[in-house]
Parts: C-alpha cells; structure tokens; sequence
C-alpha cells in the first residue's frame, strides 16, 4: 500500500494570461527541494504546465491536486469548461481548437493532451460537454532512471 | 559550442547573463509552439523562438534549457528579463530570423531535437 507523504491542491483560474503557469513554477520549486528523481520531477512539471495552460484557456475555473506517496505522484485535474466532444480527436498531435489569442501565448498548437500523455506513466480523461473535463495522471517516481 | 561564440556568431544581445555564457551547447531546439518544445527538449539545449511573453521563461524553466536566444529582433518586456534572472537562465536576442539562426548553427555543427 502506498503512503502518502504530501497532499497539496491549487485553484486555477480561467482566462487569466497573465498569472497563467504561477503554479507550475511552483509545484517545481516543491518537488525540487524533496530530493525526488529529477526526470520525475521534470515529467511531472510538464503535465502540470499542460494542464494548467488548457484550464486557463478554455475553463471558467479549475483545480489541480497533487498527491505525492512513496512511490509515485499523482495529479488530478478538475475544471469547469466546456468538455471536450471528440477525445480521441483531442488526443491526436496536432489536432487544435485554439483562439489566435491562445496561439499567441504560445499554446494551442495541438501537442498539449498529447504531451501530457507522454509524460504520464498512467493517464485518463473524463469529460462531459458543457460540464467540465477531469485528468487523472500519475507519474511513477523510479522508472524513469 | 560555447555559448559566448553563439553570441559573437550571430551578433547577440545579452538581455540576462547570469550564470555566465561559458556553458556548452551542442543541441537546439527552435519552435514558437511551446509544448513543441516541451515535446522535444530533453535539457541543456539552446532554445530560440520568437515568443517574447512570460511562458517562454517558464518554458525554458520547465524544459531545463540552457539558455533563450530571442530571434526577429523580439525583445521581452523587464518582468519577463526579471523571471529569467531569478530562474538563472541566460538569454539573448538577434535582429536575424528563426530560419537564418538555425541554418548558421546547423553548419557548425548543432543538432536539433526530435
């Protein structure tokens, strides 16, 4: 059984550029100063980032709750936006339904939800349109090298 | 490639300096797109775009590159210069474009990523 060591949750807001990544930076500071394998560390702060930046540009609101135990970190991602229709779509490189105003923050070009994909060991989207879209992603602490 | 010879190479402006310019590139990644270079980094590499806001740095932060290098002549607002100090990433920008920074450093030797 795993032990949970840390428990931390965050409020996202949407819409907001300008403090868009504020958590990230400092989920990054937390996990750097527990001694953690830095390419769990690294995986982790990409999903975080990904999943922050869509909160931002497509929900009202959010939360991000990361949950670290003995042998993994588990983040789960909880918004009220919009849902996402097709996730299989969703899920493809490349595919986007970005604003010019997401692109020229230097998002929404399709590699997000894949991204977080990738850099996740276990990784499911719960989604319903016009209610909201939940992540659940975890990231093992030691297979990573 | 020391950093410093990039600088000298491709006529940089040194925004943020801190650490030094000493430190060694050998790979690049290039992309205004920043989960591409979320995708593609793996550390250490130079990163070059023309995104001048406040996710370039905390890209940069969160990919582990080595430095920025600002292309088009883009330069970032101070908060932006400031975030960088605090992150200890070095960065610099050049009037030349993407396209003209990367061929000259493809012909010594850098490598992109993929």
């Amino acid at each position: 059984m795993a032990v949970e060591l840390l428990r931390e949750s965050y409020g996202i807001q949407g819409r907001n550029f300008d403090k868009a990544g504020e958590i990230s930076s400092e989920i990054k500071a937390l996990l750097s100063g527990l001694q953690l394998n830095p390419t769990s560390i690294r995986r982790t702060v990409i999903v975080v980032f990904e999943a922050e930046m869509n909160v931002v540009m497509y929900a009202q609101r959010g939360t991000l709750t990361l949950i670290l135990t003995d042998d993994e970190i588990a983040l789960e991602v909880r918004d009220e936006g919009p849902g996402i229709p097709d996730v299989d779509l969703a899920m493809q490189e490349g595919y986007s339904t970005a604003s010019d105003e997401m692109r020229e923050m230097g998002f929404g070009f399709g590699m997000g939800l894949p991204n977080m994909k990738k850099n996740s060991d276990e990784f499911r989207i719960d989604t319903e349109v016009g209610k909201g879209t939940s992540v659940l992603a975890t990231i093992r602490l030691n297979s990573h090298g | 490639m020391i950093l410093r010879e990039i600088k000298e190479l491709l006529g940089c402006e040194v925004l943020v300096g801190n650490p030094d310019l000493e430190v060694d590139v050998t790979d690049v990644v290039a992309s205004d797109g920043m989960s591409e270079i979320l995708a593609f980094a793996r550390s250490k590499e130079l990163m070059i775009t023309g995104l001048t806001n406040i996710q370039s740095i905390r890209t940069a932060d969160i990919a582990g590159v080595c430095a920025v290098l600002y292309c088009r002549g883009k330069v970032p607002d101070k908060r932006v210069l400031d975030f960088a100090r605090d992150k200890n990433i070095p960065v610099l920008a050049t009037s030349m474009g993407m396209f003209e920074i990367c061929g000259i450093l493809y012909a010594k030797g850098l490598r992109g990523v993929s």
